[in-house]
This record gives C-alpha cells, structure tokens and sequence, in this order.
C-alpha cells in the first residue's frame, strides 16, 4: 500500500525539542481521522523514544535525531532514529523498569510505554552505531466514540 | 512547565504543575521542589495534577526520585488530579507502591 503522506524532521538532540518533536508528530498525524486518545498515546511514546535518544543516545553530547513517519489509511508508522553510542542489550533495555541511569531518576519505563501505548515497536540498535525505533499505530475507524 | 508551591498545613507541600511534563521539564520541577523542601523543612508533597496536560515516564522518574529523598527523614508523597492517560503509565511503573492518589486535597490532608 503507497503512503497517503510522509515526512521527515531532523533537529538537535536538545531536551527544549522533547515538546517540539511530539507536537510536529502530533500535528501530521492529525491529518488521519484520530481520536484524542490515539493522538495522545502518539505524543507519549515521540516523546519517550526521544528522550532515549537524548539521555541515552548522545549522553553529554550533541547530535541529530531524525523522526520519519508515513501514514496509510489505517496506520501511522514513525521512525526515530540517533546516531550515538546505541544499545549493548536490547532485550534488557526493553524490560520494564531497568534503566542504565538510576542515578539521573530515569524510571526505566520508556520501551514499556511505546510498546504499550503503540500497536508495533521495533528496534534496532548496535554499540557505537546508533538507534532506530520503528513504531506504528494502527488506527480504529468508525470506533471513533471519544469526541 | 510552570511549578507552583504552597504549604497546605504544618507539614504537607502542595506542588501545583501546569503544562507539560517530560524530561525536560522534570528538570525544573526537580530544582523547585527540592530547594522548597530544603528551605522549609517539610517531608510531606501533594502533587496537583490538575492542569497536567501530558506526561511521560520522566515524571514517573521525578516522583521516584523525590520519595528517595523523602523517605530517608519519614516522608510521604500523594497525587492529587491524575487524569485516567496518566493514571495508566503510574499503574504500570508501580508507582502506586510508593505514592497515595487521592481524590480530592481534603482527603490528602486528612490520610498523607
């Protein structure tokens, strides 16, 4: 099935472009029929896979985070992708409530979030290479009570 | 994120959040909160969820991260206003194991 839109949005990995990044994501998703309730699960895990890329990603440094999404008429797939250090161990990172900084008042709940609040979550990850979380939100028409 | 204190009675803060709370605003909640506890020697916090529009699991780390503190000196926390999005991601990390949710302040008066 060929898309019916897609978009693409490079920025820093600065913590000011957590809301940014949620709310551009948001706002494309918006041209599908969502709920408010689909809208804010989306907001939720953006907001979650980038703030990984951030803390975790690029720690201290600085870098590029790339959101692609596309949108079908039934789904809306977004990628987030970093560059940084990436993740040794994706099944443990991916297991509620481990963190690699409890120190930083990470609660370790982040791949549980985008797992629980998106219908499919992929990630790909290799040490010193960088991070893709692939995620899509299948969308309920005509199930469309909540406004 | 706006960050709003005020002391409730002799011993319980009210924390009244309004916007947003991911990362990057847990940082200023973090700062406030643990500057006013440490000025005013108080060990209880209500967090006032009221005008909360989001959160993510960032501020599920804030919370954990003030009962640390707190429950060194026999401090408690409570939640005050949760809406049922933010309720969910509190049920999920435990959250409820360490923190009270009430339904309204006069109750957290009574029972934190």
């Amino acid at each position: 099935m060929t898309a019916l839109n897609e978009m693409q949005l490079d920025f820093v990995s600065k913590s000011e472009n957590e809301s940014f990044a949620r709310v551009v994501v948001a706002a494309f998703a918006s041209q599908l029929d969502l709920t408010l309730d689909e809208l804010a699960d989306i907001k939720t895990a953006v907001s979650e896979a980038v703030t990984n890329s951030i803390i975790h990603g690029y720690e201290d440094t600085s870098g590029i985070i790339r959101i692609s999404s596309k949108l079908y008429e039934d789904r809306i797939v977004i990628t987030v992708q970093d560059w940084g250090k990436g993740i040794e161990d994706i099944e443990k990172a991916r297991q509620p409530l481990w963190t690699s900084k409890p120190e930083q008042e990470r609660s370790g709940m982040g791949f549980t979030i985008m797992e629980d609040f998106m219908d499919e979550l992929r990630v790909e990850s290799a040490p010193g290479e960088g991070t893709i979380v692939t995620m899509v939100k299948n969308i309920n028409k005509g199930m469309d009570t909540a406004r | 994120m706006d960050v709003n204190i005020e002391i409730l009675n002799r011993d319980i803060i009210k924390v009244n959040l309004k916007g947003e709370i991911d990362h990057h605003a847990t940082l200023v909640i973090k700062e406030d909160v643990d500057n006013y506890i440490e000025k005013h020697k108080l060990i209880k916090i209500l967090f006032n969820f009221k005008d909360v529009t989001f959160m993510d699991s960032s501020g599920v780390g804030m919370i954990i991260g003030r009962y640390r503190k707190l429950q060194k000196i026999g401090g408690r926390i409570g939640v005050v206003n949760i809406t049922p999005k933010i309720k969910r991601i509190f049920q999920m990390s435990g959250l409820f194991t360490l923190v009270s949710c009430f339904n309204n302040e006069r109750e957290a008066i009574d029972k934190l």
